[in-house]
């Protein structure tokens, strides 16, 4: 574990750079976070995806299906890595402060 | 001499069999991350457990997989081990190299990685183990500038695998390796940005022999196959008898459906096509003198996969006969339709053999849009599958 400073705030990081405590998330921290997966400038549809995830996952405690995701966003799999290069999973739901997404790999 | 640090992996390289600790001992002499892992994998094998940690995630730009995160639960101990990502490399089909690329790849990973890696991994994929967060993105952008790129991993379609048909074996019936690369080339998106519910398979072998294990390895399975008579030659067929093949032992007794006839007397072969299942044990046994057929195609499999949720699972035969001719466009539509069914169906981390088992094989065909048939088997002549739809029960009394 890693603490840096994200926002304003001293932060737990994992060695993969997702914050540990979801609490502790908003958009100052976003943002912070958006700049270590290569998004300099959150725009619009960024956070519309964001808020997306986020809604989500308070929702149900978990990150969405990424076909689920693209289907009520509205964006194609092409355009959430044209926001976030890093793809949904590395770049979107740790800019939206989830944890980890815990993948087959 | 120094009393070894090994002990119990030392144990491991004797033997007849080559062994995975002399290779890493090598490598240990020129890669400090080859050294530590050494050490931590010793360290596991006394502590009786492993020192990884679960689930990493690291990658490169615009890719969603091709990377497996890899971190020592002991770093302080083992520091050339605290990252020690794997990449995935997507491999050629039919796994042909010329010396000159199998070269640029290990002076990229001898610059980037530990220099460790492993032909191939169960989807086919080259291995390439351990590099650390920092050198992906530069070791990925060198490895294209020489012509690789990354497989698939995480709920993605894998890295697709053949045997290597055409290229090198008569029992061919399709060109496995332009289907693997055409495949591979179509579906690049849904190889590198994972978006299924779980991992997809295919893999391709030339003839019902499966070198490529595809019917229990792949979710979804082509294997060649023909449709008329194996082809005899009947002189060679003598002349194996001649040579001392007992034919009646070895290839009439032994053909499963009993499709095989000898005659001692007039040295004739007979074999009955229409009762052949295709399971190459007469063409295997006498290869000068029988070949596969001229009418030649494939036959799918579906919801082929090895343990890891659920149990292992062999395919069953979804499609008895297709072409396969480029440009695979009945192949690829049939593709879409299974992906799209399972997508929309399936849970997290269900596979698609598991879904059809969940939702019923009657259900799956209908949204494909295939009817079923007798060559619809789980095991050739066992288990043809019947349906009917409660409505039609009814109707029907
Ligand atoms: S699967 Fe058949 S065609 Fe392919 S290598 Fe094996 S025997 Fe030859
Ligand atoms: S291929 Fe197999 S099933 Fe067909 S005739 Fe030969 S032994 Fe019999």
């Amino acid at each position: 574990m890693e603490i840096r400073e994200l926002g304003g705030k001293q932060l737990e990081l994992d060695e993969d750079g997702f914050i540990q405590d979801p609490a502790a998330w908003d958009e100052a921290v976003a943002a912070a976070l958006a700049k270590t997966e290569g998004v300099d400038e959150m725009s619009e549809k960024h956070w519309k995806l964001v808020n997306y995830l986020r809604n989500y996952y308070l929702q149900f405690q978990m990150a969405p299906m990424i076909r689920k995701l693209c289907k009520e966003t509205g964006f194609k799999l092409n355009e959430v890595y044209e926001l976030f290069p890093s793809g949904p999973a590395k770049g979107a739901c740790k800019v939206a402060g989830l944890p980890k997404p815990t993948g087959c790999v | 001499m120094e009393p070894s640090n090994t002990p119990l992996l030392d144990e491991l390289e004797e033997g007849q069999w080559p062994s995975f600790v002399a290779q890493l001992k090598q490598a240990a002499e020129k890669s400090p991350a080859a050294a530590d892992l050494l050490r931590q994998v010793e360290r596991s094998y006394a502590d009786n457990t492993g020192h990884w940690k679960r689930g990493g995630i690291v990658g490169v730009r615009g890719y969603g997989g091709g990377v497996v995160g890899r971190y020592s639960s002991l770093p302080e101990e083992f520091p050339g081990v605290k990252e020690f990502h794997t990449m995935r490399i997507n491999e050629p089909a039919g796994f042909f190299y010329t010396t000159e690329k199998l070269r640029q790849l290990c002076d990229v990973w001898d610059q980037y990685g530990s220099g460790l890696l492993n032909l191939h991994g169960s989807t086919g994929d080259i291995i390439l183990l351990g590099t650390t967060t920092e050198n992906l993105q530069p070791c990925f952008d060198a490895l294209t500038e020489v012509g690789f790129d990354l497989g698939g991993s995480g709920s993605a379609l894998r890295t697709i695998s053949c045997c290597v048909g055409q290229a090198r074996c008569e029992y061919a019936c399709i060109d496995t390796m332009d289907i693997t690369y055409d495949l591979t080339m179509h579906f690049q998106s849904d190889i590198h940005r994972p978006s299924f519910p779980y991992k997809f398979k295919i893999k391709c072998s030339g003839c019902p022999n499966d070198c490529a294990a595809a019917s229990a390895r792949s979710d979804l399975a082509i294997i060649g196959v023909w449709r008329d008579a194996i082809q005899v030659d009947p002189q060679a067929v003598r002349q194996y008898v001649a040579d001392g093949l007992n034919i009646i032992d070895q290839v009439v007794r032994r053909c499963p459906t009993w499709a095989v006839e000898w005659d001692a007397q007039t040295q004739e072969l007979k074999i009955n096509d229409a009762d052949c299942t295709h399971c190459m044990h007469c063409i295997n046994q006498m290869p000068k003198a029988l070949r596969v057929g001229k009418q030649q195609g494939a036959t799918l499999l579906v919801g082929g996969k090895a343990p890891v949720v659920k149990g292992a699972q062999i395919g069953s035969v979804l499609v008895p006969f297709i072409e396969m001719q480029p440009p695979y466009t009945e192949f690829k539509e049939l593709l879409v339709k299974i992906i799209d069914w399972w997508a929309e169906n399936g849970k997290n981390r269900e596979r698609i053999g598991e879904l059809i088992d969940r939702l019923g094989m009657a259900a799956f065909l209908q949204a494909i849009g295939r009817q079923p048939c007798a060559q619809m088997v789980n095991a050739p002549r066992a288990n043809p599958y019947l349906f009917w739809k409660s409505e039609e029960v009814q109707q029907n009394g």
